[in-house]
């Protein structure tokens, strides 16, 4: 129906543009559509140039830095841990060998101290030793002086019991015979 | 036309819809009316300022989605220049990016059922190709001087061959922007051609599945070519840009 009326009007205004089939080929409307692409073509370049390439272009360069930045500071902190870690691992190193140190130190302390101790010690035990000694022999010899007496006396009175006259004859037999 | 005369009031009109129509009136279209194809251009030109100024706006580090589609546009083609005419034709990228966003826009705006596809016409593609044509010329000739010419003239070649090369060579030269501008609206008009004919069989209840069935396979078709072409258009600008600047090894 549009189809029709708009044949009509073509008709009508004495040009027909798709009698010959191709539009296309009408060469009536070339110059309006020339005209109408160049302007739409500089319009798009004039926005192009003016604004949008410039501004990716930009975008663009500044990613690249922001990225390049980015990567370079990445370096310098993996550099940055890795001098932590070598000094974690000399102070490791360090505290260790000192430890080892102090420990030795201590060892031979201890071992001086103990063999100081050792000595007092002997030194006190030999002095308990001739302390016990020296009276070990006063017991002994008090020992000794206890048994004349009890033989002299057990004698004495043997003596007497005997009906003897107890003397000095006595005490000196006992003597001797104690001592032999 | 031809299947106009069904008998069952049943019309395909493949071709009505690259005609061009003044918007405002029914008068003839003068250079300076405006007309379906103004609207079409300047919403061309309204989607790569959506995508390229508004997508951008935010100049994020880190892109949005509509950010680096414009930062993928713009490396794709930068690198394009780059790697086909070399570091010396960078300097012409602006120009090229302006032609490879234009038709890309131009194509899937075309894709819009009911739009009316610009880039199918032969007097915008031709003024294109042109476009090309006369600058890889100009910026040849400025560039190399009559040194330019050399490129018809083959070293490679055998000396008794050369003439017959050189003749060869300057008619492919002038026929570069036929082919280059013939590409790209053929693909366009034959397309839409095709889709707007299935449409019309789709009024046929018999057909109806079979040709929604093939508009929907062409659409899809057709998306890809719209991508495709835009591309083609554009690295054929580069490899002929290569010419002009690059060196004279050819």
């Amino acid at each position: 129906m549009e189809h029709q009326v708009q044949d009509v009007a073509e008709a009508a205004t004495g040009h027909a543009p798709h009698a010959g089939g191709m539009p296309q080929l009408d060469f009536t409307s070339w110059p309006n559509q020339i005209f109408w692409l160049l302007v739409a073509l500089v319009a798009i370049y004039l926005l192009l140039t003016r604004v949008a390439l410039p501004r990716i272009g930009a975008v663009l360069a500044e990613r690249r830095g922001a990225i390049t930045n980015d990567l370079l500071a990445a370096e310098e902190l993996k550099q940055k841990a890795r001098d932590a870690e070598t000094a974690y691992n000399d102070a490791l190193v360090r505290a260790r060998a000192e430890a080892q140190a102090i420990v030795a130190k201590a060892k031979e302390a201890i071992d001086a101290d103990l063999a100081a101790a050792v000595e007092k010690a002997d030194a006190e035990i030999a002095q308990r030793v001739a302390v016990s000694e020296a009276r070990i022999n006063q017991i002994r010899a008090g020992m000794q002086d206890s048994v004349r007496e009890v033989a002299s006396e057990t004698a004495t009175a043997l003596v007497a019991a005997l009906g003897g006259q107890p003397d000095a004859s006595v005490q000196s037999a006992v003597a001797d015979r104690v001592k032999g | 036309m031809e299947t106009e005369a069904e008998g069952n009031g049943f019309a395909i009109h493949p071709m009505d819809q690259f005609v061009v129509r003044p918007l405002f009136s029914d008068g003839p279209v003068h250079w300076y009316t405006v007309t379906n194809v103004t609207l079409w251009l300047a919403l061309a030109v309204l989607c790569v300022a959506a995508l390229m100024i508004f997508g951008t706006r935010r100049r994020a580090l880190v892109p949005t989605r509509s950010q680096s589609v414009a930062e993928l546009a713009y490396g794709m083609v930068r690198n394009m220049v780059e790697e086909v005419t070399g570091p010396e034709g960078v300097k012409y990228f602006p120009y090229v990016m302006t032609l490879f966003l234009f038709i890309l826009f131009a194509n899937l705006l075309g894709l819009i059922p009911a739009s009316f596809t610009t880039t199918s016409h032969v007097a915008v593609t031709a003024t294109l190709a042109l476009l090309v044509f006369f600058s890889v010329t100009i910026i040849g000739f400025v560039r190399k001087g009559p040194g330019f010419l050399k490129m018809f003239w083959v070293e490679a070649a055998p000396l008794p061959v050369r003439p017959v090369l050189a003749v060869i060579e300057l008619i492919s030269y002038f026929v570069r922007p036929v082919s280059h501008s013939i590409r790209l609206a053929g693909n366009l008009m034959a397309g839409h051609a095709v889709i707007k004919v299935f449409a019309g069989f789709a009024t046929m209840a018999v057909l109806s599945p079979v040709a929604i069935g093939a508009v929907t396979l062409i659409y899809g078709l057709e998306t890809l070519v719209a991508v495709v072409q835009a591309y083609v258009f554009t690295i054929l600008t580069c490899v002929y840009l290569r010419d002009a600047v690059a060196d004279n090894h050819h």
